[in-house]
């Protein structure tokens, strides 16, 4: 009996994802390395086919492989997020792989599975099927995060990270087994029928193991230590990936345990709260004392992780979840288009074995390359909040939910952690702007890949601030029918 | 005291003395000979509950092929005892009694949750059921779980590799 073919037009992106990181693997050995620009072309086919397999799963909306995986519009969403971001990632480091004299091809094709990895995770209806998705793109990210071999920071962050990692995923397997244990079941629609007659306690502290796995994931407090040192560590087109796709993927596995297991939402509530306004303090006050530029925006992630929080709070706090994961699914949006700019950036600007990614290297930036400094600007504006930019947007949503579930204290504090982010992101600007040089940097020209891309989240930065309606409409559509 | 229940005492008792074991010890092969254990005593608790394709994988992959990998790295890289650091003592003083809450909390809640749920006979699932499950109904977890090996051995491809590009 095999499944129908419907079911793997609703893995499509998998397929295609998965298919073109193994052509990559093969390929790799055969193509000598001075010419591993070829690779990274084939992995852009592969990203955007991948892209447009997406068609596919909107065209067969359904439950595939008896229940384990759904197409829906959520998971589309969530798709398009994580496959852009391959995308934009793989064509933002052609550039930087060759600098750093790195290997393209076992870089691209890690960052194909860990793709599907998270497509994976954004479709999963059962527990099992979410937890190998996570796996992938986990297992995936600590080798990337290892990828700048000389460096022994970039060790140092893969070594931490794995550690950590393989901690949180025993926290994540322990609550699966004692929620299967009090529900004789690993599928989360089934989880939500089963309801009272379970063993709720069993439940209650399988679903919080679980919650510790994915809050680890996303990089929220008080389970983001290992944030500043793997972002820092890690080679910036990966921290680019690593700081995106992988957390809207996490963020996607809680909202659907979120919207279909009616225990998860009264239990995660309190929870989320407390999460959610540790992240954001930990995350903006940490910012404030740091001299370099990538440990800044690992704080600043950590703090926009419990901006996002704060939706899925507001979602927990109500029967009608829909607002709430609308607004988490625009965030994620406007986040990863600003976050994988400003990286990139930062990669490129770095220079060789990015030396230079203190703020004091990027005083007097305006007057070297003004377009590189409008382009960072604009990006920290976006992740400032400031109106007219997706930022801006983003957390108008948030702070909508958050209203409309009644948490005033949670939607004050939100605003009050935007006013004390708006310190640490106008001081680099300052220093772009407004200060002189500190020491001379040479200026590399920009290459046209990392351009495109910056054109492209810039484009996206400003479209999702002044017409948000087809994002917004489409989050919402994504956030009924959840189960 | 049925039989069934003492053997499971005994196999309970020398899983977590072995589990127990393995933290105790200072030197990294000691650790893995009691991780041995722990298998062992795994692989027959799941034989008491009518699980024996489980066991004996459990055995065989576990106890057979991943101990020896698990040796063959403390071999090669020649580890030798663990020295205590001003770290490792604070991990004692601190992990272990967080540890120990936890384990008292996860004892209770589960002792709470059992004592109300109905006594459910273990049904024994025969090797035959067990493979219908994982090739119908779950096979896209586990074809999925094939890419997770490659990106392992990925993986390790990149990290062998650095070696000699020095």
């Amino acid at each position: 009996m095999l499944p129908p073919l419907q079911d793997l037009y609703r893995i499509a992106p998998e397929i295609v994802l998965g298919a073109f990181g193994m052509l990559v693997m093969f390929l790799a050995p055969i193509i000598p390395k001075s010419r591993h620009g070829v690779l990274s072309a084939i992995s852009l086919v592969g990203a955007a086919l991948a892209l447009a397999a997406t068609r596919f799963t909107a065209l067969y909306p359904g439950a595939a492989y008896s229940g384990l995986f759904r197409a829906d519009a959520f998971s589309l969403f969530v798709h398009l997020i994580v496959i852009g971001v391959a995308f934009l990632a793989i064509l933002g480091s052609t550039n930087y792989l060759k600098r750093e004299d790195l290997d393209a091809g076992e870089f691209c094709a890690l960052i194909l599975f860990a793709t599907a990895g998270m497509g994976v995770m954004a479709g999963a209806q059962e527990l099992l099927t979410g937890f190998i998705g996570l796996e992938m793109s986990s297992i995936a990210s600590y080798i990337l995060a290892s990828y700048r071999r000389e460096a022994p920071k970039s060790n140092e962050a893969a070594m931490k990270y794995f550690l950590l990692g393989s901690f949180a995923t025993a926290f994540f397997l322990y609550g699966i087994a004692l929620v299967y244990g009090a529900t004789g079941t690993t599928h989360l629609d089934l989880m939500g029928q089963a309801g009272a007659q379970t063993s709720a306690t069993l439940l209650k502290m399988g679903l919080g193991l679980i919650f510790v796995g994915l809050a680890f994931k996303v990089a929220a407090a008080p389970f983001q230590l290992w944030t500043p040192d793997v972002y820092e560590g890690a080679p910036a087109p990966v921290t680019a990936m690593l700081s995106t796709g992988p957390k809207a993927a996490a963020f996607a596995l809680a909202l659907r345990i979120l919207a279909n297991v009616d225990a998860a939402g009264p239990l995660w509530f309190w929870a989320l709260w407390a999460v959610a306004v540790m992240s954001m303090f930990a995350g903006n006050l940490g910012a404030i004392v740091q001299t370099n530029l990538k440990r800044m925006l690992a704080y600043s992630s950590i703090a926009h992780a419990g901006y996002i929080l704060v939706a899925l709070a507001a979602a927990a706090a109500t029967d009608h979840p829909e607002a709430g994961i609308a607004a988490a699914l625009f965030y994620l949006v406007s986040y990863a288009l600003v976050k994988l700019g400003a990286f990139l950036i930062v990669a490129h600007l770095g220079g060789v074995g990015e030396r230079n990614v203190e703020i004091e290297d990027f005083t007097g930036l305006a007057r070297r390359q003004p377009a590189m400094a409008a382009c960072l600007s604009l990006f920290l504006l976006s992740l400032l909040g400031l109106p007219v930019l997706a930022g801006f947007l983003g957390k108008f949503y948030v702070f909508n939910a958050a209203l409309e579930s009644n948490l005033i204290w949670l939607a004050i504090l939100l605003a009050l952690n935007s006013v004390i982010g708006a310190y640490y992101y106008l001081r680099v600007m300052v220093a772009m702007y407004m200060r002189e040089p500190s020491k001379p940097i040479a200026t590399e020209p920009v290459p046209w890949t990392l351009a495109v891309v910056l054109w492209i989240t810039a484009a996206g930065t400003i479209y999702a601030g002044l017409f948000p309606t087809r994002i917004i409409g489409f989050a919402a559509k994504a956030a009924v029918n959840m189960r | 005291m049925t039989p069934q229940i003492a053997v499971f005492l005994v196999l309970a008792a020398m899983a977590v003395a072995g589990a127990v074991n393995l933290i105790l010890q200072r030197h990294p092969i000691h650790s893995a000979l009691s991780l041995i254990v722990v298998m062992v005593a795994l692989a027959g608790l799941y034989l008491l509950q009518g699980a024996e394709f489980i066991a004996a994988v459990q055995i065989i992959v576990y106890g057979g092929a991943i101990m020896v990998l698990f040796v063959f790295v403390i071999m090669l890289l020649n580890a030798g005892e663990e020295e205590r650091t001003n770290l490792s003592r604070m991990a004692r003083y601190v992990g272990v009694p967080l540890g120990v809450v936890f384990l008292l909390e996860v004892a209770y809640w589960i002792g709470r949750a059992t004592s109300h749920m109905a006594q459910s006979s273990p049904q024994a699932v025969s090797t035959r059921e067990l493979s219908t499950l994982l090739f119908r109904e779950y096979v896209f977890p586990f074809e999925l779980t094939s890419f997770l090996i490659l990106i392992a051995i990925l993986g390790a491809l990149v990290l062998a590799r650095r070696e000699d590009s020095d």
